[in-house]
C-alpha cells in the first residue's frame, strides 16, 4: 500500500481516487483466485485511464484480460463466467459504451436469480466512468445512475472519495449480487488523506448506507459522486453566510438509504438534491418521491429543491459545457431557494 | 442408409453415418460409422418418445389455456437433444435459448417439474417464476433457458472461459438457431473463443426458418458451419442421433486440444416457431408432412430396431404407451398442484433477499428488511 500512497504522517496516507480503485482491485484479485479483471486496454496498455496500472505486470494475463472492442461479447462472456462461479470485474471504458452491452447487465445478470428461483446467480461487478468528463461531447458524457438504479436485482454504487472507492469496490466484489459501480473521471485525479484502516485489505463499507459528510441544521443536501465535492464547497460558502448545511453522500444509489435522508430532514426540515444527470426520472426525483410517500413529508417546511443537469445532450464548447452541469453556485442558489 | 455390419452375441450393431460437410477440417478425421447396442437403441427410442410426447402434451395444454405466454416446441428435433446427452457429460455445460424443454428433461428435470413450470405451479422447475423459456439446473451444468435471441451465445462462451480458467477437462455446448446465427454477439464471442482457445462448441440447430423467415431471406451465407471463418466447422444431419453423438465426441476432443468449433445440425421443427405461429404460412403442409414421413428422427431409430430385430412393433408400442402414460400422469399431477404462494412474488430478487428493500405497488406495501 505504501508503494502507491504517500505516507503523510503516522497512520495516514495520501492517495488519488484512481489509486484507491487500483489498490482495491489489486487486493481483491490477490485475495480470491476467482476474481479477474476484464475489459478494453486494462492489461498491457495499463488501462485507458490508468486505473488498472501495474495490475497486468503483477498478476499476468490469466487474471487481467484485454478484450477486443466488443462490449456485448465480453460483457456476456463475463456474465457467463459468473454463472459458472467466477467473479469478474468488468471494466467499461465508459458507461456510454455499456449501452451496447446493457442487455447482458439487465436481462442476463440482474434478472437471473429471480427467473431461476435462486438456481443461478452472478457475483459480478460492472465498473467504469459515468457522467460528464470535460469536452468529450454528447455521446461520451451521459450519467446512467437513474437507468441502472431502477432495475430490481442490481446493486448500484457510486463512490466519491478514496474511502468510498476502496470500501465500496471491495464490498462490491464480495457481494453475491451483480453490482454496477459508477466512477467519475474528474474524481480520478483528486487526492485525499486516507487513514490506515482504510488501506486494510479487508476494509469494507456497508452497501445501502449513506454517509453524512458534514453535519448541519438548516438544510440537508443529498448527493453522490463528484457533486459531493461541489456540495461541500457550497456548504463551506454558505457557512460563511450563517447557513448550516448537512451534506449526505449517498454512496449507494440502489438500495437508496431512505433512513439517513429522513433522519436528516427531520432535523433540518429542508432538502436539496444534487445530481449531474438529467432531471426526468432521476435520482433527485426518486428522493422527492420517497420523502413524499412517507411521514417525512410532514417534516418539510418547504418543497424539495432539485439541482440537476440541463435537459440536453452535452455540448462540446467549453462555455456551453460549463452551463450544462451543476456547479457550486447552483447549489448555493438552491439552498437559498429552499430557505426562502 | 443403415447397414448391419456386425452383430456379435453382445448385440453390438454398427450404423453407417450420413456424410459430413467440413470447413477447415479433413473428412478423414471424422468417423464413418457408429456402434450401438440393443439396449442403447431402446433407451434412445424411449427417451425421444418421452420428449416428443411431452412437447405434444404442452401443445394440448396451451390450447386449453393451461399454459400461457410463449411456448416454443421442439418436436422433430429430439435426436439433437438425445445426441448431446449421449455425446457429452453432466460436467460439460449446456446453454440454449427458449426451445429448451427437452434439454431440461435430459439434464435432470422430471416431466412433472417441466410441465408444472409451464402451468405456472409451485412445483415447477423454477417455482412457476420462470416459465417455458427459463429452465436451469446448476447441478447438471444446464444454464438455461434464455429469452433474448443470441444472448446465450456470449454467456455460453463465458462458461467455456470459466472451464478453461479453472482447468476443467470439459466443454460448453452453446446452442442457437439459424435465426440467431446472424447476431453480432455470436461473432464477438466466437472471436474471443478462438483468440483464447476456449472449449466452446457453437451448435447451430438449423431448422431452415427463423420464426417465419427462411434462411435464404435472412442469411447472405447459409453455410452456417463456415460462418466461424477461421474456426473449423462441420455440418451434420441433426435428425440422426448417432451422427450428433459422434460429432459431439469429436468436438469435445477438438475443443480441449485446440479451441472452438462450429457444428451445424440440419433439422426440422414440426410446430411453428411458437404457438402463435401455425407454421404453414411460410412453408407448406405438404413439406411438413414429407419431413415427418421421410426424416423423422424417432422413426429412424425405430427402423434400426426393427431391421435388427431388437424389438418388434408390439414391444415398441408398449414403450409408446408407457411414455404416454408417464406424461399423462405428470400432466394430471401438475393440474392439481397449487400455484406459487403470493409471498413468492418478492423472493429471489437478490441472492441475500432478506437484506433488501422491495417496493410494493403502494409504498406502504413495500417489503422492508429487518435491518431497516
Amino acid at each position: 500500500m505504501l508503494r502507491i500512497a504517500h505516507k503523510l504522517r503516522c497512520g495516514f496516507a495520501k492517495m488519488t481516487v484512481r489509486e484507491a480503485i487500483n489498490s482495491a482491485m489489486a487486493q481483491e484479485i490477490e485475495r480470491d483466485s476467482n476474481v479477474f479483471l476484464i475489459g478494453e486496454e486494462v492489461g498491457q496498455y495499463q488501462g485507458a485511464y490508468k486505473v488498472s496500472k501495474g495490475l497486468y505486470d503483477r498478476f499476468g494475463k490469466s487474471r487481467i484480460w484485454d478484450t477486443p472492442i466488443t462490449e456485448a461479447g465480453f460483457t456476456g462472456l463475463s456474465v457467463g463466467a459468473a454463472m459458472y462461479g467466477l467473479k469478474p470485474i468488468v471494466e467499461f471504458m465508459t458507461f456510454n459504451f455499456a449501452m451496447q452491452a446493457i442487455d447482458h447487465v439487465i436481462n442476463s445478470s440482474a434478472k437471473l436469480n429471480y427467473m431461476s428461483a435462486g438456481g443461478l446467480k452472478t457475483s459480478i461487478v460492472f465498473r467504469g466512468i459515468n457522467g460528464a468528463a470535460a469536452a468529450v461531447a454528447a455521446q461520451h458524457s451521459q450519467c446512467f445512475a437513474a437507468w441502472y438504479s431502477q432495475v430490481p436485482g442490481l446493486i448500484v454504487l457510486s463512490p466519491y472519495d478514496c474511502d468510498d472507492a476502496r470500501g465500496l469496490l471491495k464490498a462490491a466484489v464480495r457481494n453475491p449480487n451483480p453490482v454496477v459501480f459508477l466512477e467519475n473521471e474528474i474524481m480520478y485525479n483528486e487526492a485525499f488523506e486516507v487513514p490506515e484502516n482504510v488501506m486494510d485489505k479487508d476494509y469494507l463499507i456497508p452497501i445501502g448506507k449513506a454517509k453524512v459528510m458534514r453535519e448541519g441544521k438548516d438544510v440537508t443536501i443529498v448527493t453522490f459522486s463528484k457533486m459531493v465535492k461541489y456540495s461541500m464547497l457550497a456548504a463551506a460558502e454558505l457557512e460563511r453566510e450563517g447557513i448550516s448545511c448537512e451534506v449526505i453522500n449517498l454512496r449507494t444509489l440502489k438500495p437508496l438509504d431512505r433512513n439517513t435522508i429522513i433522519k436528516s430532514l427531520q432535523k433540518t426540515h429542508r432538502v436539496v438534491t444534487v445530481e449531474e444527470g438529467w432531471g426526468q426520472c432521476g435520482i433527485g426525483a426518486e428522493i422527492c418521491s420517497i420523502i413524499n410517500e412517507t411521514n417525512a413529508f410532514f417534516h418539510l417546511d418547504a418543497p424539495v429543491v432539485r439541482v440537476t443537469g440541463v435537459d440536453i445532450p452535452t455540448p462540446y464548447a467549453f462555455n456551453l459545457e460549463e452551463l450544462s452541469f451543476p456547479k457550486t453556485h447552483n447549489i448555493v442558489e438552491a439552498v437559498k431557494l429552499v430557505l426562502k | 442408409m443403415i447397414f448391419r455390419i456386425s452383430r456379435s452375441c453382445f448385440s453390438s450393431i454398427s450404423v453407417k453415418l450420413p456424410p459430413f460437410k467440413v470447413h477447415h477440417l479433413e473428412l478423414d478425421q471424422l468417423p464413418q460409422t457408429a456402434t450401438t447396442t440393443s439396449s442403447e437403441l431402446l433407451a434412445y427410442y424411449k427417451s425421444m418418445q418421452l420428449q416428443r410426447r411431452m412437447e405434444i402434451a404442452c401443445d394440448n395444454l396451451y390450447k386449453q389455456r393451461l399454459i400461457r405466454g410463449f411456448l416454443h416446441l421442439a418436436d422433430g428435433q429430439e435426436s439433437i437433444y438425445e445426441g448431446l446427452h449421449a455425446g457429452l457429460t453432466f460436467d460439460d455445460c449446456v446453454i440454449t435459448a427458449y426451445r429448451d424443454h427437452c434439454i431440461a428433461l435430459l439434464r435432470g428435470d422430471t416431466p412433472h417439474q417441466i410441465i408444472a413450470e409451464m402451468m405456472a405451479k409451485q412445483t415447477g422447475s423454477t417455482k412457476g417464476k420462470g416459465g417455458s423459456m427459463h429452465y436451469y439446473k446448476k447441478a447438471t451444468n444446464f444454464y438455461g433457458g434464455h429469452g433474448i435471441v443470441g444472448a446465450q451465445i456470449p454467456l455460453g462462451t463465458g462458461l467455456a472461459f470459466a472451464q478453461k480458467y479453472l482447468k476443467k477437462p470439459n466443454v460448453t455446448l452453446i446452442m442457437f438457431g439459424d435465426g440467431a446465427a446472424n447476431q453480432g454477439q455470436l461473432y464477438e464471442a466466437a472471436n474471443m473463443a478462438q483468440l483464447w482457445h476456449l472449449p466452446a462448441i457453437y451448435f447451430i440447430e438449423n431448422n431452415l426458418f427463423g420464426m417465419g423467415t427462411s434462411i435464404d431471406r435472412a442469411s447472405a451465407n447459409t453455410k452456417f458451419y463456415t460462418r466461424g471463418d477461421v474456426i473449423p466447422g462441420i455440418q451434420i444431419d441433426g435428425n440422426n442421433v448417432f451422427q450428433v453423438r459422434e460429432t459431439l465426441k469429436f468436438a469435445k476432443k477438438h475443443c480441449l486440444e485446440k479451441g472452438p468449433i462450429f457444428i451445424e445440425a440440419m433439422t426440422y421443427r414440426y410446430h411453428g416457431h411458437s404457438m402463435s405461429d401455425p407454421g404453414v404460412t411460410y412453408r407448406t403442409r405438404e413439406e411438413v408432412q414429407q419431413q415427418r414421413k421421410t426424416r423423422d428422427c424417432i422413426n429412424y431409430v425405430k427402423n434400426i430396431i426393427l431391421e435388427n430385430k431388437v424389438a418388434d412393433e408390439p414391444q415398441l408400442e408398449e414403450i409408446d404407451n408407457s411414455t404416454q402414460n408417464e406424461i399423462d400422469i405428470a400432466v394430471e399431477q401438475a393440474k392439481v398442484d397449487p400455484v406459487p404462494p403470493s409471498t413468492e412474488l418478492t423472493t429471489d430478487v437478490y441472492v441475500d433477499n432478506e437484506n433488501h428493500f422491495i417496493r410494493g405497488i403502494l409504498y406502504k406495501d413495500s417489503i422492508v428488511p429487518k435491518s431497516q
